[in-house]
């Protein structure tokens, strides 16, 4: 843990540095707080935050930059016949790292020397049972280059380790001292640190743009690679979903997205009609008492995860539907083989999206001005003709972004579907069918054990940013209806 | 004119008695929506712990078993070396002869093997005896009373899922050995009572799913909540600071605010995909590792505490700021010293409600690789809490729920049900904070 130690060390220093740097300046000023610029703890502040800021970054970026680094130099220590491929350089190098690792743990054991180690040689020992007597389990024999790679590979590692502390060390020292000599009684410490803490608030919030980037770029060139491999066309405009793993794969989105719209639909038609009138309930006819018990109760199921309502679809609404549609069921029809299918899901999923529309609804209708209710019913319409013909008018570019935001959410719920809707990608009109959708292929490329350079899996970054880019599309859409309509009130 | 004239105020009109149906129909779905809406939450409810409160409960055997020198340890030494020799095999007939003596001491008459009686225990049980002589290797020659698991499709039994009827071709029982199991019941040496294993456990392979417990999931999700916790509230305060009380109003903070609310809006796979290409293909961190399931999850609840904390910052009167600027504290001093402490209690509230939405959150760690392997030992260290394979409550729900055996689905609603416990008891303390030290000004 020489990291954690250099972290632990830096820390004591900059804890030091405010100690002495708040004497130094008590000490200028000759014991009269007065004197100073600043307060006195300012000064403190400013010792301890240029030792130990600057020296956090730079640890911060090499141990960023370190691997990357040593790994390109290593790669370049592979022959060419042992890796003809990016593939297969990725699983040379995958041994190297293994045998370094093993290495390591000889020594710390104590099964090897560290000279041992360095001198080692595929021709004179077994390295593969050396390594597996202190419990490191090789795949294969060791071959000469990998060992020599391995044994320059840790030889890297532990100079780029020494190098990293003593340019840790030095920024931490060097920052200390400039900043104890700066500090003076006319010093204007806490310009200086209240500049500091502004850069690292601004830092933080400039996060936020770093996520949507990393977003964009992590899925943007898994994406071309995919393109690379995969005819776009395809992609975007056949008519099948079949990946197959030994090449040849048809993989369209056409019927994944077919299937994730369907089951959206009906997850809105069941959400849409109850959250809506729910909300004009609520905020329309409900007294005080009723509100107040049954808006929390309903939000409720807002904040159920969705992986309780994936089970509630897979366990308890699927087999119903099959109990009521399937063989020798209730209806003695024949419609349905299966515990999964676009109903399932979608009506589990209606049922999380209920208090997502009824209190945004909610909101909306509460914003509509009172005046215009009571013009309403001054005029002798009842309170559901005032609600239908002019509260909701009033409301529905609102409404109408509440919807879009729910169709958003449901878009890109994964749970529910990855446990109810089933895995079969076709275009059908049954709504008692199995289908599968965007977010369920998703969650079927990627996991398990994943090639990054087959078109099966990186079809996955495709969808997932097609996904992104509907939802995202969906979410601004919603959002320009909604602020639209909020000027037109106030 | 005609028609006016005959109307009166007392006798409704037709039109009238239509719209006043038409009134009482419009409210009467509106009943009716709210009652639907309440109605699938008891449902979802009483699902939940109608089919996992079975989880908390298992059915026990308690049978005397005498640990033989002669299978344990040949040589008599009490060298530990070889008493961990003798594999799980060897402990077998130990077992199986003490559910043959225990049958025989009861004198329950029956036509079945030994193998069959050794049977109705779960496969743990010679783990767990195996487990304690290799503790106690100076117990070895002496009988001693174990309270053992029995297997699934008994513990089934007993607790109503599993019926003569419908064990027709189930290898793992037969309609003989359930006549013992009732005969044993009556006896009170086969009892069903609270088990502890299922909080505190680790998860089991998918031969002994009444071994199979969530605790070690449960210290995954707690590693990943500290993780959440200690980036995504410093940084989502430090944002909303800036954003709220410093940042000038142009282009560059507009597009700060625009994202940060679009990102609240994108799906919870994206992140876990972005937690794959970056953390785990770029940046090598170990896959299934808590710590990058804690930084998919910080970059997923960011908004959340931005957003919540923004309008805690906005909900102190300005009049605190200009108080503090009158008296000759700079900008950064009103924040910090008065601004923020004010704000704290809502603060607060939104990073603990922030917090049990990424408890419940599996989608991203399903890309992460949090599932498809089995959560058996529990982190020794605080570094093994944050870097060693792992599983998270939802992910291990996920994971019994896909499982063949339907005794697995019992643990996934137990499973949930500890899950909300923990939602509910997050939630409540956000709101019992809010109540407490939320101020009118």
């Amino acid at each position: 843990m020489p990291t954690l130690w250099l972290v632990v060390s830096l820390l004591v220093l900059s804890a030091a540095g405010f100690v002495f740097g708040r004497q130094r300046a008590m000490s200028s000023a000759e014991g009269n707080a007065k004197e100073l610029h600043s307060l006195p703890s300012y000064y403190g502040h400013n010792v301890a935050f240029t030792t130990l800021l600057p020296a956090l970054g730079a640890l911060a970026i090499w141990l960023l930059v370190q691997p990357m680094f040593i790994e390109s130099r290593i790669s370049q220590l592979i022959p060419e016949e042992l890796a003809p491929d990016r593939q297969t350089l990725g699983l040379v190098m995958s041994d190297v790292g293994r045998v370094a690792e093993g290495l390591d743990v000889a020594i710390a054991k104590g099964a090897l020397s560290a000279d041992e180690a360095k001198s080692l040689r595929t021709e004179l020992t077994d390295v593969r049972a050396r390594l597996g007597e202190v419990g490191v389990a090789l795949g294969a024999d060791v071959r000469p280059e990998v060992l020599e790679a391995a044994q320059q590979y840790r030889v890297m590692s532990k100079t780029g380790n020494v190098l990293m502390a003593v340019f840790v060390a030095v920024l931490a020292l060097g920052g200390f001292s400039w900043s104890y000599m700066q500090t003076h009684k006319d010093f204007r410490a806490r310009n200086v640190v209240e500049k500091g803490i502004l850069s690292l608030l601004i830092l933080a919030a400039s996060l936020a743009i770093l996520t949507t980037i990393g977003i964009v770029l992590s899925m943007f060139f898994e994406t071309i690679n995919f393109f690379k491999l995969h005819n776009a066309a395809d992609f975007f405009f056949g008519r099948t979903w079949a990946p197959n793993f030994r090449g040849d794969s048809e993989l369209s989105i056409l019927p994944l997205l077919w299937g994730t719209l369907y089951v959206s639909v009906i997850a809105l038609l069941v959400a849409v009609p109850v959250g809506l009138f729910a909300a004009v309930y609520l905020s329309e006819y409900a007294n005080n008492t009723v509100r107040a018990f049954a808006k929390p109760l309903l939000e409720i199921l807002a904040g159920i995860p969705t992986i309780v309502y994936g089970l509630f679809a897979l366990l308890t609404v699927g087999p119903l539907l099959v109990g009521t549609f399937g063989k020798g069921g209730f209806l003695g029809v024949e419609w349905m083989a299966g515990a999964t299918s676009v109903l399932t899901a979608g009506v589990v999923m209606g049922i999380m999206l209920i208090p997502f529309v009824s209190s945004l609804s909610d909101d909306i209708i509460n914003a509509v001005p009172q005046a215009m209710r009571d013009g309403s019913l001054g005029l002798g319409a009842t309170r559901s003709e005032t609600i239908r013909q002019v509260v909701l008018p009033a409301a529905l570019p609102g409404i109408v972004g509440a919807i879009l935001l729910a169709a958003s959410r449901a878009i890109g719920e994964t749970m529910i579907v990855v446990m109810g809707a089933g895995a079969i990608a076709k275009f059908s009109g049954n709504p008692l069918d199995s289908m599968t959708t965007i977010t369920t292929r998703i969650v079927s490329q990627l996991t398990g054990d994943t090639d990054f350079a087959s078109p099966e899996t990186l079809v996955a970054f495709a969808l997932g940013l097609s996904l992104f880019v509907l939802t995202l599309g969906l979410n601004v859409l919603a959002l320009y209806i909604v602020r639209k309509y909020r000027e037109q009130y106030e | 004119m005609s028609d006016t004239s005959k109307t009166s105020l007392l006798a409704l009109t037709p039109r009238t008695k239509q719209r006043n149906a038409a009134e009482k129909r419009f409210r009467a779905y509106g009943i009716a929506a709210i009652a639907v809406g309440l109605m699938m939450l008891m449902v979802l409810v009483t699902n939940i712990f109608s089919r996992g409160t079975g989880a908390f409960q298992q059915t026990f055997m308690t049978v005397n078993v005498e640990l033989l020198e002669s299978k344990l340890d040949k040589k008599g030494n009490r060298d530990l070396d070889d008493i961990k020799k003798v594999t799980t095999f060897g402990y077998n007939p130990l077992i199986r002869d003490a559910v043959v003596a225990k049958v025989e001491e009861l004198g329950i008459q029956t036509d079945l093997k030994a193998k069959d009686l050794g049977g109705i225990l779960s496969r743990n049980a010679v783990g767990q005896l195996r487990e304690f002589v290799i503790a106690n290797p100076d117990r070895i020659g002496e009988t001693i009373e174990f309270r053992f698991l029995a297997q699934s499709r008994v513990d089934g039994y007993l607790k109503g899922r599993v019926h003569r009827a419908s064990i027709g071709n189930d290898k793992s029982i037969s309609p003989e050995q359930l006549d013992l199991v009732d005969q044993l019941v009556d006896a009170g040496v086969i009892v069903k009572t609270f088990n502890i294993d299922f909080i505190t456990g680790a998860d089991a392979s998918d031969q002994r799913p009444e071994a199979a417990g969530i605790g070690v999931a449960m210290l995954g999700s707690l590693s990943m909540m500290f993780v959440v916790l200690g980036l995504a509230l410093p940084i989502g305060v430090a944002a909303s600071i800036y954003l709220e009380e410093f940042a000038p109003k142009n282009r560059l903070t507009d597009i700060i605010e625009v994202n940060i609310s679009n990102l609240a809006a994108v799906p919870s796979i994206v992140f876990g995909i972005l937690g794959l290409a970056v953390f785990i293909n770029y940046l090598h961190l170990p896959t299934s590792a808590p710590l990058v399931g804690g930084l998919v999850l910080t970059l997923m609840t960011l908004p959340t505490i931005i957003i919540s904390t923004r309008a805690a910052l906005k909900a102190v009167p300005p009049s605190i700021r200009d108080a503090a600027l009158g008296v000759g504290a700079s900008k950064m001093q009103a924040v910090f010293h008065h601004v923020l402490p004010l704000a704290a209690p809502g603060i607060l509230t939104g990073t603990i409600i922030g917090l049990a939405q990424a408890l419940g959150e599996t989608a991203p760690l399903l890309l992460i690789g949090m599932v498809g392997f089995i959560a058996s030992n529990a982190p020794e260290t605080l570094a093994d809490g944050l870097l060693a394979p792992n599983s998270a409550m939802p992910a291990q729900i996920y994971e019994w729920a896909k499982r063949a055996d339907p005794a697995f689905y019992e643990r996934a609603w137990g499973g949930i049900i500890i899950l909300l416990v923990f939602l509910v008891s997050m939630n409540t303390l956000a709101v019992i904070l809010r109540r407490r030290f939320e101020r009118r000004w």
